[in-house]
């Protein structure tokens, strides 16, 4: 019986998780290394490619400088009402909840030219839906989470004392965040930008919906994959994909040598 | 630096933590802030650091209002009750902090923190990490990091809790040096009257949110201001109900029908109870009767339980003299006891050990 599961669980992951990133490999160098090399340098792709670091870039740092920031005031605010506080909580997650697609459409409703919001940025000349700052602001809010729920945490089990002592040792704000926070929270934000980075460079359908897909100019990776793959240019689709599917890896495999090395510096001492 | 509360309130929520506290704290002394848990001791600590705003009411450092000052300008060394050392630092790093902040230059820095570590016996340890080391040497490291700043203030919260009784005691001794030497205003909470009464110029006790009695530990003791204070340091026989003793007339003007009058209350400390054998001649008439009802070895002391008839008292007896058994007769000598009424305490001495009828043999 036991070895019954553990060879279901073992067909599961081939099935499910092996096997379609070896068939996007094939699929990929089905006609050699030259065709893959061509589709992934076409101009299309490689705009594609760059609006998606582009979008990577900018979301991680602003995920990183806001949710930091706000993990810290939702675990040590005063001005933030204790009855106010679990709502606030809850509201963070409500990015898991809801689907990627009712996110762009959030984003359309509350920011295409016909909303007012809207209109009044595209008065003063700068689009937001069907361009970079939409795809930005989906990307934003779908990976919001990732970031505070890792510091969040942390921040509660080093408790406040090691804060308040620097304070009462004549230290500013600034100083006692960089010099005694932050080295007990360094290793949960790494965790939660490298998650913020695979979530972001994978995102798919908020991207669609605010990007409307023009090619050349709001199309990232895998909105590029989406359309090759539509066009039956597969060669071209898995090879994207092939790109997109090591990059993830590549995260992945660092963020089980930071957890490692996490845990070896929490034992080091 | 001297030190002023004038009227401080501070609430939590619905809680009232601290209530129109004020007190004053001459320069240099060592004071204790001494109560029952939750009783506003730390919030009370927690004000005069800067860590928490008072609601209503002020601070006079020095005679000047420091009430709008912010934490790092009160220049106050803080010990926490777990210490709150950083962790991803080193002894050295630790106490040299405070020092860092102030820009200090390194040569003084390194004079500074080895004087500390040298005089908090923790050399060899600079280069350690907290977790490397034992609860009594955490607690040296926090003082030092406290101390290392020249803080005019230095505030303890519970500094003793976290360490092992024995070790506790001798740790007494050491703080009382150490503030001795540094010869700076502190003010420390603890629970432990024992602590308070050993240490401490000067004790101010807490309850509720409220300054109960200041004073020094011997006033305290001798003369408390309310029954909680009587009844929190030091052991008290309460008489729950009104008795006659021999010796203390007064007692009847402040009963009716049986009970105490509203506010009043009697309480008799063990230690001014003297037990004798039934057949003492030393003072007879001025004791009462009374028999030993059960005894406890206490170490230095038996104590014994005793039933007057009237009352249960306990009293301790010394362990040179022959102990009593359970079931002795004895004479009970009560020197003294004290008398609260609403607005009011006194030490009623025992009268009857004046004899106005001395007997000549």
């Amino acid at each position: 019986m036991k070895r019954l599961l553990i060879v279901i669980a073992f067909l599961i992951v081939f099935l499910l998780i092996a096997l379609p990133f070896i068939g996007i490999a094939v699929g990929a160098f089905e006609q050699g290394a030259g065709p893959f090399w061509k589709a992934l340098v076409r101009p299309e792709a490689l705009h594609a490619m760059y609006l998606s670091l582009l979008i990577v870039v900018i979301v991680t740092a602003l995920n990183a400088i806001v949710g930091v920031y706000l993990s810290l005031e939702l675990v040590r605010g005063t001005w933030i009402a204790r009855r106010i506080k679990p709502v606030v909580n809850a509201l963070i997650d409500l990015p898991f909840a809801v689907s990627p697609v009712i996110a762009g459409l959030m984003i359309i409703l509350l920011f295409g030219p016909d909303s007012l919001v809207g209109a009044f940025f595209e008065g003063h000349g700068a689009k937001i839906v069907y361009a970079v700052p939409g795809m930005v602001i989906a990307t934003l809010f779908i990976t919001f989470p990732l970031m505070v729920r890792e510091v969040v945490p942390l921040l509660q089990e080093i408790g406040e004392q090691s804060e308040e002592a620097s304070k009462t040792l004549g230290a500013g704000a600034w100083r006692t965040f960089f010099q005694i926070t932050w080295p007990s929270i360094r290793w949960g934000v790494v965790y939660g930008l490298v998650l913020t980075i695979a979530r972001s460079l994978g995102e798919f359908g908020s991207i669609l919906v605010v990007s409307g897909n023009i090619l050349g100019k709001t199309q990232t990776a895998t909105t590029l994959v989406y359309e090759d793959a539509e066009n039956f240019d597969l060669v071209a689709a898995n090879s994207v994909a092939f790109v997109l599917g090591v990059i993830s890896i590549a995260i992945l495999l660092c963020l089980e040598w930071m957890k490692k090395r996490k845990e070896a510096h929490m034992h080091a001492h | 630096m001297h030190i002023e509360a004038r009227n401080l309130n501070k609430s939590f929520g619905s809680f009232h933590a601290v209530r129109d506290v004020s007190f004053q704290v001459e320069k240099g002394r060592l004071v204790g802030l001494l109560g029952p848990s939750g009783g506003g001791k730390t919030s009370i600590l927690r004000l005069l650091s800067g860590l928490e705003r008072p609601d209503s009411g002020d601070l006079f450092f020095d005679g000047k209002l420091a009430t709008p000052l912010s934490v790092q300008e009160r220049s106050i060394g803080f010990v926490f009750q777990n210490y709150a050392l950083f962790k991803h630092m080193t002894v050295f790093d630790n106490i040299a902090y405070g020092l860092k902040v102030k820009k200090k230059p390194k040569a003084f820095i390194r004079e500074r923190v080895s004087y500390l570590v040298e005089l908090m016996g923790l050399a060899g340890h600079e280069r350690k990490y907290p977790q490397q080391l034992s609860g009594g040497q955490r607690q040296r490291v926090a003082f030092a990091r406290a101390l290392a700043p020249e803080p005019q203030l230095l505030l303890l919260d519970e500094p003793f809790a976290a360490i092992d009784a024995k070790i506790r005691k001798e740790l007494r001794l050491w703080l009382r040096n150490l503030i001795d030497e540094f010869k700076v205003t502190t003010i420390f909470v603890t629970h432990d009257q024992d602590e308070a009464i050993e240490v401490a110029d000067e004790i101010i006790i807490v309850q509720q949110g409220k300054v109960e009695q200041q004073g020094t530990p011997w006033e305290i003791y001798t003369s408390p201001a309310s029954p909680f204070v009587a009844s929190f340091i030091g052991e008290s026989n309460v008489l729950a109900k009104p008795v006659e003793l021999r010796g203390f007339p007064e007692l009847a003007d402040h009963q009716a029908n049986g009970e105490w009058l509203p506010g009043v209350s009697v309480l008799i400390r063990p230690e001014a109870i003297e037990v004798r054998p039934a057949d003492t001649t030393y003072l007879a008439t001025a004791g009462e009767p009374g028999r030993v009802t059960r005894t406890h070895f206490r170490g230095d002391s038996w104590y014994l339980e005793i039933d007057t008839g009237k009352l249960q008292l306990f009293a301790y007896q010394s362990t040179k003299e022959r102990p009593f058994q359970p079931g002795d007769e004895v004479n009970i000598l009560i020197h003294q006891m004290a008398l609260f009424t609403p607005g009011q305490s006194r030490m009623l001495e025992n009268r009857a050990k004046e004899d106005p009828l001395p007997i000549f043999i």
